[in-house]
């Protein structure tokens, strides 16, 4: 079977994100990295192969030149093959759902497995709007995943507000990965040096067929306003003390 | 904005309270434009009798699709009910909360219909003659001021970020509309859902959450420290990634960027660090506390209370005197 996995540059989750004076998201101090729900998809299309199920692997990025970097490490940790769709206009979850959109009636794919929400803009959007264009199946958010014996079904759980949530779903499909999918693996430097000669397909977006403007618009961007600073307790008593007759919230 | 749908959240069975902010959020856009709202209650045959509670908040119709094959609400079903019930009922956008219910059936929707979406709404006003909504950003870090072709689209709206709705003094018409089960999508079948006990006051609408993290050690300890304090106060208990990871609880309890969002009148975070994607769920919340043995860690940078001290002294001490 063929796997897809779609892969976003995003900031390192663990860096703080800030503003320019005029009001831009400052990249000069930036580390790049696979947006960490797209490394955990990765990582469990690479299980399922090693589980036993003939599966290729293509990791595909719609980004600018620069994106090649997570591309190659997205080759590193077990891609077959990777496409780079070079799209450096402004792009909302909209533009990237049609042109993954087109990128799947193009390489035909059996199972979408990618991340459930991109860390930089947080939309939650993109799986689920793929697997409306091409009439396939959903299972976001999963926590779990099993293909069966014939290929035809998988089987997902999904980590949802009430509990856990078994669904089946019929190939192909979207699947969306959440954070307790697995722990992506770490990469050793045979496998990076190895994944040099992985072959990296570069396309500009054009070729893909037309495909809608961004129709969201960001006006403007702020850091959110500081809490007033609180204050050191030293004891219980003193917190029960504060919580009661101060703040009066017990 | 002429015709706004409201999608009720729905187990397939009841209307959960989620749906009042969505609500909320409906009755601030529409005074903002003018026009009318509709709320779709779909699921499976019982939705019906779910009524009665939902008429009183100025909703010009709720929209009733009840069915066997929508008992158990899964995203293809739901969103081609929602997106048929939007083509015949004129509606040019579509709102709903956003929870793990309506992120799965929202976007898709979206997809559908090919209509622009915003994720995770806190505000509305118009700017000129064009709305601008609020939307958070890198885990809450950045608040993106936003605006969508045509002022028409799908919003999921974040709970916490609106109140209860104004009730109306005219009722709201029932109107049962039927749908073509066999042109339902058929490829996905729900196999079952898993539920912790609910003993406790939902998390997401608590007025108290207590959380911990990694430092409890075990599920037992969680429970007896955590939820001991949580009873005390009839509060709901949280948790960070680690705490969830590890085996200590439960996922649905996990609280921040992408676990749910919480806002309560009293948030106790016991041995919690204060990671970006964990203030990211709470930070909004009225009074926060926190009890950490590292003095700097980055929790007290929010904490309007902190108290350097080993949580499991610090816990069974308040357990005693509260
Ligand atoms: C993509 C992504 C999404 C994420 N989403 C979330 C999310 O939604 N929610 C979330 O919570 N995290 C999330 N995380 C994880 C987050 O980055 C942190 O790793 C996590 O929040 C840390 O949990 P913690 O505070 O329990 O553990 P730690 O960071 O290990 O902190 C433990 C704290 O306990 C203190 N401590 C130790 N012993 C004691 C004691 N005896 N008494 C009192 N204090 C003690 C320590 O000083 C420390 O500050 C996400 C990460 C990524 C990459
Ligand atoms: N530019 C992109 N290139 C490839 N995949 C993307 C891109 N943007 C988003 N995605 C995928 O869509 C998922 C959800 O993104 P979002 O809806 O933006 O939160 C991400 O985890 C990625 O798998």
């Amino acid at each position: 079977m063929r796997i897809l996995v779609p892969i976003k540059r995003v900031p390192d989750p663990y860096g703080r994100v800030r503003l320019t004076p005029d009001g831009q998201v400052d990249t000069s101090d930036i580390t790049w990295v696979i947006n960490p729900f797209d490394e955990i998809a990765l990582e469990e299309a690479v299980r399922l192969r090693e589980r036993g199920i003939e599966a290729q692997i293509v990791a595909v990025g719609i980004g600018s030149a620069a994106w090649e970097e997570q591309l190659r490490a997205a080759l590193a940790m077990g891609a077959d093959r990777a496409l780079l769709v070079l799209y450096e206009a402004p792009a909302d979850p909209g533009v990237i759902s049609h042109l993954l959109a087109a990128v799947c009636r193009r390489e035909s794919p059996d199972l979408v497995l990618m991340g459930k929400q991109a860390i930089d803009d947080d939309c939650n959007q993109v799986g689920q709007r793929l697997a409306a264009l091409l009439g396939w199946p959903q299972a976001t958010f999963a926590s779990a995943v099993e293909i069966s014996a014939d290929g035809a079904h998988a089987r997902v759980t999904r980590e949802v507000d009430a509990g856990r949530e078994t669904l089946e779903v019929a190939l192909p499909a979207v699947i969306t990965a959440d954070l307790r999918l697995n722990q992506p693996r770490y990469v050793a430097l045979p496998a990076i040096i190895k994944a040099r000669a992985k072959p990296l397909e570069r396309l500009p977006a054009s070729e893909l067929g037309p495909c809608p403007p961004a129709r969201v618009h960001v006006l403007k961007l702020e850091t959110p306003p500081p809490r007033k600073p609180g204050r050191k307790v030293h004891s219980v008593d003193e917190l029960i003390a504060a919580l009661r007759d101060e703040a009066r919230v017990i | 904005m002429s015709r706004l749908l409201v999608l009720a959240e729905t187990d397939g069975a009841q209307v959960l309270p989620g749906t009042l902010p969505t609500i909320t959020f409906a009755q601030a856009l529409l005074r903002e434009t003018g026009g009318r709202f509709d709320i779709l209650l779909a699921g499976g045959p019982e939705i019906t009798d779910a009524t009665e509670a939902w008429r009183g908040y100025g909703a010009e119709r709720l929209l009733v699709v009840a069915a066997p094959e929508l008992a158990h609400p899964t995203a293809d079903r739901i969103a081609a009910v929602c997106a048929q019930v939007m083509r015949q009922s004129g509606a040019d956008s579509l709102a709903g909360p956003a929870s793990s219910f309506g992120r799965d059936v929202l976007p898709r929707v979206a997809g559908l219909l090919d209509l622009p979406m915003l994720s995770d709404v806190l505000h509305v006003e118009k700017s000129g003659d064009r709305l601008a909504f609020r939307r958070p950003m890198y885990a809450g870090n950045i608040i993106a001021t936003v605006e969508i072709e045509d002022d028409q689209g799908v919003f999921s709206v974040r709970g916490t970020a609106f109140g209860k709705p104004e009730t109306a003094e005219s009722e709201s018409a029932v109107e049962k509309l039927s749908v073509d089960a066999a042109s339902l999508p058929q490829g996905t079948t729900w196999i079952g859902l898993e539920t912790g006990e609910q003993k406790r006051p939902e998390l997401t609408t608590a007025r108290v959450v207590v959380s911990g993290g990694r430092p409890l050690r075990d599920a037992e300890t969680f429970e007896r420290l955590i939820g001991g304090l949580a009873d005390k106060l009839g509060g709901a208990v949280g948790a960070t990634r680690a705490a969830v990871d590890s085996g200590i609880a439960p996922n649905e309890l996990q609280v921040g960027q992408t676990g749910k969002v919480v806002a309560p009148e009293l948030y106790i975070a016991a041995g919690i660090s204060g990671s970006i994607q964990h203030l990211a769920g709470m930070k909004d919340s009225k009074v926060i506390v926190a009890i950490n043995t590292d003095p700097d860690a980055p929790i007290f940078e929010v904490a309007d209370y902190g108290l350097v001290a080993d949580l499991h002294q610090a816990i069974p001490e308040m357990l005693d005197k509260l």
